[in-house]
């Protein structure tokens, strides 16, 4: 299969590794992955943070980059990034776009997958060679459990990873509190969510803790860290990535 | 021959400085001061999960709780889509079986009914059942400025308005509370009560009955509120746990109802819709203990005396827009408040408002507006929620808050002119546009590695991301960035070589492993 990679703009410049990790295991498994190299951001800090004219350029741009009919499925290592463009880009586009940009749109909405879901609904697999000999705790992130609906998607391609200890993560579906500008905006507010996320982690005793958002784990990640926690975290991408040839090296740092 | 109508105007909000619909500062500002309120936190943390967990079993125990949900939302909806009709029939009916009706375009004008209306009597006192409607207009000051003493009959609302406190949720007015502060309350303000009056619930309860009793007994008007009015047989209807409820519903002469306009449904047959989701949604119970149903006047047996009040006060003006229309569906159940993590942390005082928590960021801007005055604290709740969509899929008639969250902050950036935050997307949106300046900027970012600390990270960040750095670290750019190392050799050759091992597999592997 032919698949277009979109690095969101957050792991494109802050957090390659996840889309390294993303790129090199479809490679792996036997699919065409293509960087359109125009790509840049779905424009969802815009809109969830009440501009909608704005990201019109980011929505067309997606839109172009990804609308090529020989790319079989869009995947991103980001529910939330896939929740922005299979909902809300056809708002932008309805309202400030035009004809071209509302077709343009619903295309390419209609083949775009987060990492799980491409996986196991699109490529049916969720033992994908992985081997990870640590312990796991899985935050599920409220966009890819309440947006997109992966469900148990992300923990069955990690219940396949060889020799991993997985534990569960009390009151997994709380919000970290990380909300996008929600963690400027109300930062305070924010910590006080994130204090609660980080309590239930520590309590897993887990070395890393993963989620399939490279945001929510920027959050979860900064807290562990400020607290010297033994926990870090690590994009599920790069979990699945970690084979017995090139195992992931766990090291100290939380973030 | 030609007729000009004029334009139409748009329906008025509820008026600026009137009622409980605007706090006095913006969440953030107000959460500042009730995040570190520790019984609050404790209070809020125990009493949203437990109704959690009830609500989950006791929706989850029922087969077609999805079939219930879409059938509320359907009827809310098409009750909605024709309003108008359903309020001139319910007048019609109330009317018809005895009652009076009175429009109220606001909450000042509800105000002057209800007072005229009790002044009418010669009471100068009123027992009244837990009502958002009242307590959204501010009906209490209204009434003791003029001279009526008003008693709330529901517990929490009672040690509320002893306390001169305001409720923090819509369906445990006192969760903030404790029972040692509800102790002293009593000792303090109801007279006679037994100085010896210790923590123990139950004599808390007692005392509190004890002292109401009295009141039921000697005063001869009520004022309530309705969870639900038939337009079809005029029936109004409230349903509440203690029985205070049904005393104040009939035992005086007079009874006042305050009901938002958009509280009406079409048929009696829809109750049986809604009196399985509002109670399972609300206190996670099966039923609610008391259902009180009344229809006009029934001679011999109860108020002789029965007056509907109909409060707009901004709800014309929310239905006038497509989301103010779906918040309108909302029945005040108060699951969304009870799975929030913001109202869990922040509690509802911070949203100054008598409807908190996520439809209270949708309902109070609908209602009165959010930028009736420079900063307007308004205009920051649509922004206190993290948008995890947890409402949405606790919400009874499947209100979609998150989505009307954003739309909010849409309406509101539309209305605020040029900001900086507005000057700084549009930078934003322009280098993103142009992938050769989004590659610049992103060479740009790992420079930044240079103010990483020797643990590779980001020590304390300028505004407007100052917050951040208060309570989380964040790693130092890194050296490349995905695009730069994909187009490296060593990205090359990574590619190259993980291709060669996917075609050897797909060259081996059956399907079914893949």
């Amino acid at each position: 299969m032919r698949i277009g990679l979109f690095a969101t703009c957050l792991g494109d410049t802050l957090f390659p590794e996840a889309v390294k990790s993303t790129a090199v295991l479809l490679a792996r498994l036997g699919h065409d992955v293509v960087f359109p190299p125009g790509q840049t951001c779905c424009g969802q800090m815009h809109v969830n943070t009440g501009y909608q004219r704005e990201p019109v350029p980011l929505v067309r741009n997606f839109a172009e980059q990804f609308g090529d009919t020989s790319i079989d499925a869009v995947v991103m290592p980001s529910a939330s990034c896939a929740g922005s463009v299979r909902h809300q880009h056809e708002i932008v586009a309805e309202r400030y776009g035009d004809a071209a940009l509302r077709a343009g749109v619903a295309t390419v909405k209609a083949k775009t997958y987060e990492l799980s879901e491409l996986l196991v609904d699109v490529l049916g697999v969720t033992r994908v060679g992985a081997y990870f000999p640590h312990r796991v705790t899985y935050h599920p992130t409220c966009h890819s459990l309440r947006m997109l609906r992966v469900g148990d998607k992300p923990l069955r391609l990690l219940r396949a990873v060889e020799e991993i200890d997985l534990v569960e993560l009390p009151e997994a579906d709380a919000c970290c509190g990380f909300g996008g500008t929600f963690a400027l905006k109300n930062s305070e507010t924010s910590t006080a969510m994130l204090q609660d996320k980080m309590h239930h982690i520590s309590g897993t005793k887990a070395d890393v803790c993963t989620a399939g958002d490279s945001s929510c784990l920027m959050q979860i990640g900064g807290g562990l860290s400020r607290i010297r926690s033994g926990t870090r975290t690590l994009h599920l991408a790069q979990i699945l990535g970690s084979t017995r040839t090139a195992p992931y090296a766990l090291t100290e740092a939380a973030l | 021959m030609s007729t000009f109508l004029g334009m139409p105007t748009a329906p008025p909000r509820s008026p600026y400085g009137t009622g409980h619909l605007r706090g006095d500062r913006t969440f953030p500002e107000a959460a500042h001061d009730e995040l570190r309120n520790e019984q609050l936190r404790r209070n809020l943390g125990r009493a949203t999960r437990t109704i959690r967990t009830k609500r989950l079993d006791v929706t989850g125990e029922l087969p077609d709780w999805e079939q219930l949900r879409d059938a509320g939302s359907a009827i809310k909806t098409d009750t909605m889509n024709r309003l108008p009709e359903l309020l001139e029939q319910l007048e019609r009916k109330v009317t018809e079986r005895g009652g009076t009706v009175h429009w109220a375009r606001d909450g000042v004008e509800a105000n002057e009914i209800v007072t005229r209306l009790i002044r009418a009597t010669g009471s100068s006192d009123v027992i009244k059942v837990k009502s958002m409607a009242t307590q959204e207009i501010g009906l209490n000051e209204h009434l003791e400025a003029a001279g009526i003493t008003p008693y709330e009959t529901d517990l929490a609302e009672l040690i509320v308005q002893l306390a001169d406190d305001r409720p923090s949720h819509i369906l445990v007015p006192a969760i903030h509370r404790n029972r040692d502060e509800i102790r002293q309350i009593f000792l303090d303000e109801i007279p006679g009560v037994d100085p010896d009056l210790d923590n123990v619930p139950a004599r808390l309860a007692a005392a509190a009955r004890a002292y109401l009793r009295e009141k039921f007994m000697t005063t001869r008007v009520a004022v309530s509120g309705a969870n639900f009015g038939i337009a079809e047989t005029g029936t109004l209807t409230v349903v509440e746990s203690e029985g205070n409820g049904r005393m104040c519903l009939t035992l005086p002469d007079t009874l006042i109802t305050v009901m938002g306009i958009e509280k009406v449904l079409p048929r009696h047959q829809d109750l049986e819709v809604f009196l399985q989701l509002l109670p399972r949604s609300s206190t996670g119970e099966r039923m609610n203990p008391y259902t009180s149903m009344w229809t006009g006047v029934t001679p011999g047996d109860g108020p002789q005396d029965f007056h509907l009040v109909l409060l707009d006060n901004g709800r014309t003006a929310a239905l006038a827009d497509a989301i103010g229309r779906e918040a309108l569906n909302c029945i005040r159940c108060s699951a969304c408040l009870n799975v929030c993590p913001v109202y869990e942390r922040a509690g509802g005082h911070a949203y100054g408002s008598t409807y908190p928590g996520p439809i209270g960021a949708v309902l109070t801007p609908q209602l009165a507006g959010m930028h009736a005055a420079k900063n307007d604290p308004n205009s920051s709740l649509p922004y206190a929620s993290s948008l995890c969509g947890a409402c949405f899929d606790a919400c009874p008639v499947k209100i979609d808050i998150p989505s009307m969250l954003v739309e909010l902050r849409h309406q509101h950036t539309e209305q605020s002119g040029t900001t900086a935050e507005k000057l700084a997307m549009k930078a934003a949106a322009a280098v993103m546009s142009r992938p050769t300046l989004f590659t610049a900027a992103q060479k740009a970012a790992s420079l930044g590695r240079a103010v990483g600390g020797r643990d590779g990270t980001v020590p304390r960040l300028p505004a407007p991301f100052g917050g951040w750095s208060d309570s989380r670290d964040l790693a130092a750019p890194p050296k490349q960035s995905f695009r730069a190392w994909l187009s490296s050799a060593e990205g090359a050759e990574t590619m190259r070589a993980a291709a060669e091992e996917g075609a050897g597999r797909t060259a081996d592997t059956p399907e079914e492993d893949r």
